[in-house]
């Protein structure tokens, strides 16, 4: 056993409101500068939708993440070797287009234009050229299921889902959406790290939070192929790549995550989870269908005595060991078992996870166009749900529906329980039958109700202190370079990978 | 229906509802901070449900999806209330729903049925007045009656507007009490098991254009004229009007299935394309929640329902399942509405400082819809209102004006005000009188009835394209009133400009109008100046004279209070104003210093004004037309404050503007403060801040609390409000106990301490106290729920009963038939007026063209800055439909024109699946700032904005006056500015020229 610590997420979907404050904070915060516009290290997707970078789920394009190789995982695109074959021709790497040139607007129009018969307007000019644009795409493009036959009908996910069944996900009766909010998954496999010819790329020991030394980046851009999640970016100024940093230095001082503090949906929840280091290869090679039961696995129980001794041997604070026995990732991930990593089939193991979200139950169209969507109790089951099993599966579970339904289940169970406490116009039987379809009972689903609609900030962010002691350690010989982000460590620093 | 406007619940109510429905409310957009609790809401265990034409974002919320036909939704709740009545009230008596009804609504009162032919049509409420047991009674116009169910007798209910206004205090209150001698009585609701007689009474159908005769139970009363007259409960005129038949005589619908039959879920299928199950379920999910849980159901609504030309039939009908369900003034319940209008929490300070009241100033507060349907000359344009509002054939002829002579008679009779007042300068007027003799106030007012009298002198709204009555300076405030909220911007731009606009439609009011005066060249160009006080280069910046900068949130301090949460806000100066902003309180306040410095050229001693106000709600002005009557036709005398405006004569001193300003007047200490018909004393805090030495001026040698500085204004508010200053808060309760006779500053007691100010807001939030001038109750941490005070404390509505009203009485409404909740389908296109002179040419398609609020906007602001730009497409595109893009050769992001008569905009297409065919979606508001390309079909003219294809439709019903709860009060009661019900044409845009 070799324990580790590692910050990780958990995003509740069904209360995203697809608002996009978390991308402004972060883009207020981190990447407001040249180079660095088009990067969103937070970014929110519709679904069903393409996303950002364009259909950056579809691996067969862009070769991201791990591919299982025996009992070992290896590189699927941009391996050291391979990558170092392809430095001037790497086909697999996202351009601009595929994320989106930005623009501006030439505002200065509005003052010297000549007098004429018109209003002046400003038009858009490039960010990069400094030209006018046809503006062509954006960071979010597909907002609201904007552009649905270009984009969510090309979504990925619906690959194992028949043309009619797909068709029939854009008519009235099935139709819905929810928002994908992501950012990197400071993965416990991190390929972006494996990629990098340069060595810059690192795991935090403290916290597993995945860094790029900016000092020894060498714009391999091997990171940005590699990320299956696409959440290591070039900067076309600095010549060096850049990720999302966790803003360690606001969980340093114990503060959340901009993204997360300014969260108005109140959706997203950190915290430590213990793992075990020794077990990743073997979870990353798992067979698909046992993967999501794999990486579970890997956490461990921060109350077990025998943990807690082998976190401690491996340096790792009590302070830290407290945290990750109130980690509300630890509830949702391991304790309810409802909130699932997102393409677990990349094989990063990344830490963020999410709890589904709900949607309206499906309706009818008749012949004559009449809509109908009553339901026989108050909540129609599962079996109603907008979106097919198999399409949640496909993001959340390596296709796993059974999977799938079960936490969906355990959500109607949630509602379901509730109300009988809450109201109680419900037969005893339906309630019963619900809490037994869940795989649940009254107390959990108080509990899980409680998490998900009443958590206070410190509920929701349980942040482990950062020793005094560490950082003086940290801060010898660390090298800043203005107007980068990221700086890192030179010295190996005494714990952790 | 409740005599009062914006009063809804604190988002955190949403919370304790058990069912949600969001209608025409797009939480997720617009009510972002809030949304939580709904989502919150549902996994404890609410049901929620979410009305909306296209799959919006908080669709994504819900537990079922109901896509109405756009703008149908008042059917599907016709339909409901249908079920609600028929199982919930007649199959079986809901005991909770008996009793609620019984005590906080209008029902058991009594109508008086009309004879017409052989059938007899639901009149006016009965009067104690008209009966000989009451016909002594003070007010007996605005005291109604009731039956005694244990009785039979007729009761005059304590806590109807007569009460309210008597000189006996302590009357004005829901206790089942008769008025004048304190007898206990129980209401009867119906007289189906008592009556004398069972009399066919019409009721129409709108959608269908059917007129249906029902039986309703009758019983007789004599009258003091001797006549016998048939009553009949509101009660049960409402189950004649929803078509459910108690075995009674009459066309009464066979069952749910009855297309034909108004209103049936299987007739509400026709107009919402909502199968019937669907609102057969939910009006048994929704009473059987309501039941179970004493009353927690809530509708949530947006401007997507306010803003449709019948928007207040969809409030009403919606509204309606709420009070037979017993969901009003209940936490978890109530029909909460967010739309514009925000609460100004301490109104009762506040109200007093921004209009100067406190140095006994008259402000001249105008009702906007009005001001620019007659101003901008977007009248001319209007055809006859009676041609798309679905008006009864019978109709008494008032029903059948233009909605122009509506506004003149409107102002005439002082139902709603108007400026410019009259084509003659006030102060000359004042002058002339004087000249002619007039020494008192009063001879000047008779001066001026007996000039309108002899027409020597005549309104400005009478003829409002004479020059004289032109408005000529025009101050946009923190308003993007030339955009984002400018209805009709191109007829502004035009009529008020004078500049280029794209509107072609033809001046057709001339053919209809008979009052005011249609002259036939319209005027362009009516403003002499336009100043823009703004933090934005927004549209109306651009077209502005000057431009004012002024400091935006975090440059100032400001106060900032919504109805969505129960606290106030503290802008606070985290940097100072940038370049040379200034913050709005000082840029009004140099602006009034140069002006009391020119005062002493132009006005060095002090001139009388005249200023007409209008009769007003929450005063006894509301209790003085009981019918309506228009003194220019000689129907009555012209009596001011009473059968017309009144008229205020003033003496202004120009040279004092500006002390003024800076100055907190003695009115406070002399008048006390109040709101919402609460008033209370406060020369002692007045005094208090007299003390404060560092914080007063001192103006001709005597002290006053100093308004200088942002913060003293601030904290003027605050130290004068009930919200703010528990001992203040105390009185207002002790001033509302003498007027209902109940016990009520127990509310006020644990609060007597509080004391908040500027300082206190900043350092942390603080929530403000329960009021007596609001309608919530927030002791101990409880959700602030509109109406809890009324319903816990039967203290009256402040409307004509003092309970809700189901039925409304007033002529106008009558003459318009909406006197009973109704459903009127919404305007057609081709009486409507968009698309007269636009030919489509075949290649366009007319769509129904949406405005709602958009993702990042608070209507313009925030929506153009660059992120929310980039986040989006760069621009406000036109959303439309797979289908109906497709049928045009449209792909996404496509450069579309959208056009009709009043206007164009060019942007680009949006193509999606969650909007439905036949209607198309441009989100509000785009600004002409960036990317508007020309117009093709305008020959290669820039085009505009959203609300360039809109054009002001005024519904007359919303504009009478005088008679309780219709009674105006500064932006509160008024028409809307419907926008909803217009239609376009969208084509493809062959050619993109900048
Ligand atoms: S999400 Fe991508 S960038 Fe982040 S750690 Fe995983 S592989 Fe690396
Ligand atoms: S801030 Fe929160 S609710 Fe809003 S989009 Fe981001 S994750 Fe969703």
């Amino acid at each position: 056993m070799n324990i580790r610590s590692q910050i990780s997420m958990v995003f509740h979907l069904d209360k995203c409101i697809g608002c996009h404050t978390c991308s402004i904070a972060c883009k207020n915060v981190w990447t407001d500068r040249k180079g660095a516009e088009y990067m969103w290290w937070n970014n929110v997707e519709t679904k069903p939708g393409t996303g950002y970078p364009t259909k950056w789920e579809d691996q067969e394009i862009y070769k991201g993440g791990w591919d299982k190789n025996g009992d070992t995982v290896s590189l699927r695109g941009a391996g050291k070797l391979r990558g170092l074959k392809n430095i001037f021709h790497n086909p697999n790497m996202p351009v601009l287009e595929d994320y989106y040139e930005p623009w501006t607007y030439k505002y200065s129009d509005l003052f010297t234009a000549p007098e004429g018969n018109d209003q002046p307007t400003a038009r858009p000019v490039s960010l990069v050229t400094g030209e006018h644009i046809d503006v062509k795409a954006g960071p979010n493009w597909d907002d609201d299921l904007g552009g649905s036959p270009d984009y969510a009908r090309k979504d990925v996910n619906f690959k194992a889902l028949t043309p009619s069944e797909q068709e029939s996900l854009f008519q009235l009766e099935q139709m819905t959406m929810f928002y994908l909010p992501r950012i990197c998954n400071h993965c416990l496999n991190p390929a972006c790290v494996a990629s990098c010819p340069s060595g810059a790329i690192y795991k935090r020991g403290e916290d597993g939070i995945v860094l790029i030394n900016q000092e020894r980046c060498r714009a391999w851009r091997m990171c940005v192929t590699a990320c299956p999640y696409k959440k290591s970016y070039y900067n076309w100024n600095t010549g060096k790549s850049e990720k999302c940093i966790l803003c360690y230095p606001r969980l340093e001082s114990g503060q959340a995550p901009a993204c997360m503090h300014s969260c108005v949906g109140r959706i997203r929840y950190l915290g430590v989870m213990l793992y075990d280091a020794d077990r990743i290869e073997q979870v990353a090679s798992a067979p698909e269908r046992d993967l999501v039961d794999a990486q579970l696995g890997i956490y461990v129980d921060p109350f077990d005595e025998n943990v807690i001794k082998a976190a401690k041997a491996n340096g790792i604070a009590d302070s830290t060991i407290r945290a990750a026995q109130l980690s509300p990732v630890w509830k949702f991930v391991k304790q309810w078992g409802i909130a699932l990593p997102l393409h677990p089939e990349f094989r990063t193991i990344p830490n963020l996870f999410y709890v589904p979200p709900m949607l309206p139950a499906m309706a009818s169209v008749d012949a004559d166009g009449v809509y109908d969507s009553h339901t026989e109790s108050l909540w129609a089951g599962i079996e109603k749900s907008r979106l097919p099993m198999q399409y949640l599966a496909s993001l959340f579970t390596a296709g796993d529906t059974e999977r799938m339904k079960l936490v969906l289940k355990k959500l109607l169970a949630v509602k379901i329980s509730r109300r009988n406490t809450t109201v109680g116009d419900l037969s005893a039987k339906e309630v019963a039958d619900a809490l037994e379809g869940g795989r649940t009972n009254a107390k959990e689903a108080d509990a899980i109700f409680r998490l998900t609609s009443l958590a206070t900030f410190e509920e929701r962010f349980v942040i482990p202190p950062a020793h005094r002691e560490e950082s003086i350690e940290m801060l010898e010989d660390t090298g800043d370079v203005k107007g980068n982000t990221g700086f890192g460590f030179k010295l190996k620093p005494a714990r952790g990978l | 229906m409740w005599g009062e406007q914006t009063d809804v619940c604190e988002s955190a109510d949403w919370y304790n509802s058990k069912f949600i429905v969001s209608m025409g409310a797009n939480l997720g957009m617009t009510r972002t901070p809030d949304i939580h609790f709904f989502s919150e809401a549902r996994h404890n265990g609410s049901k929620t449900v979410v009305m909306s034409p296209d799959f919006s974002m908080v669709a994504k919320h819900a537990d079922q999806w109901i896509p109405a036909h756009a703008g149908s939704d008042g059917a599907f709740w016709m339909a409901v209330t249908h079920v609600i009545l028929k199982e919930w009230h007649v199959d079986k008596q809901t005991p909770y729903f008996m009793d609620y009804v019984k005590r906080y609504t209008d029902s058991p009162f009594l109508v008086r049925l009309d004879k017409k032919g052989d059938h007899f049509a639901p009149g006016r409420l009965m009067r104690a007045k008209e009966v000989n047991e009451y016909k002594n009674v003070t007010n007996g116009d605005w005291k109604f009656l009731m039956a005694d169910a244990a009785t039979g007798a007729l009761i005059t209910p304590k806590g109807t507007m007569g009460y309210r206004w008597d000189e006996q205090q302590g009357n004005w209150n829901l206790k089942f009490e008769n008025g004048t001698d304190n007898r206990a009585y129980d209401p009867e609701l119906t007289f189906l098991n008592k009556h004398d007689e069972v009399l066919q009474v019409e009721f129409l159908d709108y959608g269908h254009q059917h007129l249906a005769k029902r039986g309703v139970p009758v019983r007789y009363i004599t009258t003091v004229d001797g006549e016998r007259v048939p009553v009949a409960t509101i009660y049960d005129i409402t189950m004649g009007q929803y078509g459910v038949g108690r075995g009674l005589a009459g066309e009464y619908p066979a069952d749910y299935n009855d297309k034909n039959a108004s209103y049936t879920p299987a007739w509400q299928e026709i107009f919402t394309g909502i199968g019937r199950n669907t609102a057969i379920k939910f009006a048994r999910e929704w009473a059987g929640t309501a039941e179970a849980t004493k009353g927690r159901c809530m509708v949530i609504v947006g401007a997507a329902i306010n803003h449709w030309f019948h928007g207040n039939l969809m409030y009403r009908s919606a509204i309606m399942a709420q009070m037979l369900t017993g969901c009003n003034g209940r936490n978890g319940g109530g029909m909460n509405h967010y739309v514009g209008q925000e609460k100004l929490a301490p109104v009762d300070s506040w109200g007093t400082i921004m209009s100067g009241k406190d140095h006994g100033t008259v402000p001249r507060l105008q009702q906007a819809p009005i001001w620019h349907y007659i101003n901008s000359s977007q009248w001319r344009y209007d055809n006859n209102q009676a041609d798309y509002n679905s008006v009864p054939n019978d109709a008494n002829p008032l029903a059948r004006k233009h909605s122009a002579d509506w506004v003149l008679m409107s102002v005439r009779n002082g139902w709603m005000p108007f400026f410019p007042q009259y084509n003659k300068s006030n102060l000359d007027i004042a002058r002339d009188a004087r000249k002619e003799g007039a020494q008192t106030e009063a001879d000047i007012r008779d001066y001026v009835v007996r000039k309108l009298k002899s027409k020597e002198l005549d309104y400005s709204v009478a003829d409002p394209d004479d020059p004289i009555n032109f408005p000529r300076n025009w101050f946009i405030w923190r308003g993007n009133a030339l955009m984002s909220s400018a209805k009709g911007h191109e007829y502004m731009l035009n009529h008020y400009l004078g500049t280029h606009h794209n509107d072609i439609a033809n001046e057709v009011a001339g053919e209809y109008v008979t009052d005011i005066k249609y002259r036939e060249k319209s005027p362009s160009g009516k403003m002499d100046l336009v100043v823009d006080i703004n933090f934005r280069m927004d549209t109306s910046a651009l077209y502005s004279d000057i431009v004012l900068p002024t400091a935006s949130w975090y440059e100032k301090a400001d106060l900032n209070s919504t109805d969505m949460h129960s606290f106030i806000h503290p802008l606070s100066e985290a940097v100072p104003p940038v370049w040379e902003a200034k913050t709005d309180w000082q840029i009004f306040q140099s602006i009034a210093k140069k002006v009391s410095e020119m005062a002493k050229t132009h006005f060095p001693a002090p001139v009388t004004d005249i200023v007409n106000v209008a009769l007003s709600h929450d005063s006894a002005d509301e209790i003085t037309q009981p019918r309506l009557l228009d003194w220019t036709k000689g129907e009555c005398e012209p009596i001011p404050g009473k059968t017309m405006h009144k008229i205020v004569v003033i003496d202004r001193d120009y040279t004092q503007i500006h002390n003024k300003f800076i100055t907190l007047g003695e009115g406070v200490a002399k008048q006390g403060l109040g709101a919402h018909g609460v008033k209370y004393e406060c020369a002692d805090v007045y005094q208090e801040m007299l003390e404060k030495k560092n914080h007063v001026q001192v103006v001709d040698g005597k002290e006053y609390p100093s308004l200088r500085e942002d913060v003293e204004a601030c904290d003027a508010v605050l130290k004068l409000s009930t919200l703010t200053n528990g001992k203040l808060n105390m009185r207002g309760y002790q001033m509302l106990e003498k007027k209902t006779g109940l016990a009520l500053t127990d509310l006020a007691e644990g609060l007597q301490a509080v004391r908040i100010d500027y300082k206190d807001l900043q350092t942390r939030p603080h929530r403000y106290n329960t009021s007596a001038v609001w309608s919530g109750l927030m002791n101990d941490g409880r959700a602030y729920a509109a109406y809890t005070f009324q319903v816990d404390r039967l203290v009256p509505w402040r409307t004509l009963t003092g309970r809700q009203h189901i039925y409304m009485d007033h002529d106008g409404y009558i003459m318009f038939g909406e006197h009973l909740p109704t459903y009127k389908p919404s305007p057609l296109p081709q009486v409507y007026g968009d698309i007269r002179k636009t030919v489509n040419d075949g290649k366009a398609r007319m769509l129904n063209c949406l405005t709602p609020h958009g993702k990042w906007h608070i209507h313009s602001t925030y929506g153009d800055t660059l992120r929310m730009l980039t986040l989006s497409r760069g621009m406000e595109p036109c959303w439309m439909s797979e289908k109906d893009a497709a049928d045009l050769g449209i792909k996404d992001n496509d450069w579309v024109e959208v056009y009709n008569d009043h206007g164009v905009y060019c942007t680009r297409a949006c193509v999606s699946s969650r909007i439905p065919r036949g209607v198309c979606i441009v989100y509000h508001s785009p600004e002409r700032t960036y990317t508007v390309p020309k117009s093709q079909v305008r020959g290669g003219r820039r085009a505009g904005g959203h609300n360039s294809f809109t054009r002001v439709h005024l519904k007359p019903s919303l504009m009478v006056g005088g008679y309780g709860q219709f009674s105006f009060h500064f932006n509160y009661w008024g028409p809307v500015g419907a926008n909803r019900d217009t239609h376009v044409l969208v084509r493809k845009m062959e050619k993109v020229e900048f």
